[in-house]
């Protein structure tokens, strides 16, 4: 093996030729770590029908992009997908791997790493470029991906470092990482794979397939009113939804809410939910665990409503409300109505 | 006709209901306080095996590795109809990943022989990877079926079933053996009063001994009569060491394991320093009037 570190590679995400935001997302972290490493930034393209998504992974940051098309990659089942990403991995020895914590994400990538017998980490909500020594095994490792996740139901913060061979592979979830404004100016290189699939490869046969687009989209709302546990019912949840749609709102809401059957899981927020970044972020009975928080800390305002002054979410709220969200909601919506 | 399942769960603190008992002064938790549970996705894994039991007709053997008191979930899993359980325990597991405990867990499938399908939860609650799973299926070289809600239809060569993709579903078929990945989609029966009756006397090796020793009751002889007595009754929870599954030590625990943790930083509740509003008609007036000053709303 020669000293030469290898390149950061994306494993991209399509659907129908349409690339998954969380993909192009570690595009853009994926070339920040390839700026500091000095190495290139690579795209895997997998899937059939792909001509489409090219450029758009040049304007997105892509040195290279390296695709593979065969009627056999769509729909997606996780063993050609394995099969080929793993040739493409011993052929090109990259340095760094990173997925979409996405259902596929999360189905491949352990798979391959398991074969490489190669670390992987998942759910990073932050990675960077550093130093590791092993003091245990007395062992220094320059440059290594430093993996970020909160662990143990969110109640830690773990730095995690694989110290076996590359790739260093990690899954990010959709939201957590900033995608960079495209520059259509920016080309690169195409490098056409021909992939090589076996029958044993495609024993998992796909007999129905129903997939609808998501009726709510938390991400693109401005304003967001998210019910907890406090909501107390599901026929109480109309409270939140009159908020939300008084301020021209989407709902939102915690797992405690979901798990309670009260509203269903596409309005998630959270580390199993949905990340979010709106203007306005109104907690409503939502104690504010870890993973809640993570999911929508980055708000740029966010009021908290809850019974309970010690209920963690206060700790990220501008604006503290201790009081009966029964109480105080109707009053915000009839505040909102006067004044516009 | 009938199938063999295999089952392997996993015992978790209970990362999602910490109360104030189990946080430490400085705002961090105190995992030690946590109460060790049944992983809530590995009892839909449990309930999805026991239903193929009812409607195929299948030896349903549940496998765990933790420590010696992770014989709990196994006994769980034995009120709530399991044939038979094994508990994966050594020193030698600890402080695996998952690619160490995938590799500890597919010795222990090898060593109990042939089998028809493998159940896992999705994930785990106290790292929610969804890495085991996947990574068993490979070191066992056998499809996977993720997210799976049900079983369409099994039959000695091939399985049909449903599972969660993004936004919908799919049905898909594939040869058998195959491991199945089960998400939190059926309702885990509870223990079967007459099965708990029988089986709250179940024991490992381990647990026995230490009941003999409490006793001040060390003969033995006299302990293996009584593990042959709990074997012939079916109560006995066999406890399994690397070495018996032959797992190659250096492929196990730590030393397995590629991740190391670098560092550790607990989560701190700081009060963060938030506008207090009253509940009030004034208060509540006084923050929308703000919000839309400032073009947050409107």
């Amino acid at each position: 093996m020669s000293d030469k570190i290898g390149n950061v590679w994306i494993f991209i995400e399509q659907e129908g030729g349409v690339i998954a935001d969380v993909s192009l997302e570690l595009v853009s972290k994926g070339r920040e770590l390839a700026q500091e490493l000095g190495v290139k930034t690579e795209a895997i393209l997998l899937g059939d029908n792909l001509g489409g998504c090219v450029d758009k992974l040049y304007h997105y940051g892509c040195d290279t992009v390296l695709m593979a098309e065969d009627k056999r990659l769509e729909p997606f089942t996780v063993l050609p997908y394995a099969k080929v990403l793993m040739s493409l991995i011993k052929e090109h020895n990259p340095n760094i791997l990173l997925f979409g914590a996405t259902y596929k994400g999360r189905e491949l990538a352990p798979r391959v790493a398991s074969e490489k017998l190669a670390g992987l980490t998942a759910d990073c909500t932050e990675l960077r470029i550093d130093d590791f020594d092993d003091k245990v095994n007395k062992k220094s490792y320059k440059n290594k991906l430093m993996q970020i996740r909160p662990a143990f139901g969110g109640n830690i913060i773990a730095t995690i470092v694989n110290t076996w061979d590359d790739p260093q592979m990690v899954t990010v979830r959709e939201g957590v990482m900033k995608m960079d404004e495209p520059d259509t100016s920016r080309k690169g290189k195409l490098i056409k794979v021909i992939p090589e699939i076996s029958t044993e490869d495609t024993i998992i046969k796909v007999i129905e397939r129903i997939r609808e687009e998501k009726a709510v989209n938390l991400k693109a709302a401005p304003v967001i009113v998210a019910g907890g546990y406090g909501v107390g019912s599901a026929d109480n949840f109309k409270l939140i939804s009159d908020l939300a749609e008084a301020l021209g709102g989407e709902v939102g809401a915690s797992r405690a809410a979901v798990d309670a059957g009260w509203i269903d899981h596409d309005h998630q927020v959270g580390q199993t939910g949905v990340t979010v970044r709106p203007k306005l972020y109104i907690a409503c009975g939502i104690s504010g665990s870890i993973q809640h928080r993570a999911g929508m800390d980055e708000s740029k305002k966010i009021i908290a409503i809850n019974t309970d002054p010690d209920a963690p979410i206060f700790s990220v709220a501008h604006y503290s409300i201790v009081g009966d969200l029964n109480v105080v909601i109707p009053k915000m919506i009839k505040a909102f109505k006067a004044k516009v | 006709m009938s199938y063999t399942v295999l089952v392997f769960v996993k015992q978790v603190p209970d990362t999602q209901n910490i109360t104030g008992d189990a946080m430490k002064a400085d705002g961090t938790v105190n995992r030690a306080a946590l109460p060790a549970i049944f992983n809530p996705e590995d009892l839909n894994a449990l309930e999805l095996a026991l239903e193929l039991k009812d409607r195929f007709g299948a030896k349903v053997i549940v496998g765990t590795m933790g420590p010696p008191n992770a014989a709990e979930v196994l006994r769980a899993s034995l009120y709530r109809g399991a044939d038979k359980c094994v508990l994966l325990t050594d020193r030698s597991f600890a402080g695996a990943d998952t690619l160490a405990t995938s590799y500890a867990l597919s010795c222990c499938a090898k060593k109990l022989g042939k089998f028809d399908l493998v159940l896992c939860g999705r994930q785990a609650i106290d790292g929610d990877t969804a890495q085991v799973g996947p990574q068993l299926a490979e070191k066992l070289d056998i499809p996977q079926l993720a997210y799976i809600e049900d079983v369409i239809e099994l039959s000695k060569k091939k399985i049909t079933v449903k599972r969660s993709i993004e936004g919908g579903y799919e049905v898909l078929e594939s040869p058998t053996p195959a491991l199945l990945t089960v998400v939190d989609s059926n309702e885990p029966r509870p223990a079967a009063a007459r099965r708990m009756m029988k089986y709250k006397k179940a024991r490992t090796i381990t647990e026995l001994n230490k009941e003999h020793n409490n006793a001040d009751y060390t003969d033995s002889e006299a302990l293996a009569v009584e593990q042959e007595k709990l074997e012939a009754s079916d109560l006995l929870i066999h406890e399994w060491s690397a070495a018996y599954v032959g797992a190659d030590i250096e492929r196990i625990g730590l030393k397995g394991s590629p991740t190391k943790v670098k560092q550790i930083q607990s989560v701190i509740l700081t009060a963060g320093d938030a506008k207090q509003i009253e509940p009030t008609d004034k208060g509540v007036n006084d923050l929308i009037h703000e919000l839309i000053e400032d073009h947050t709303l409107g």
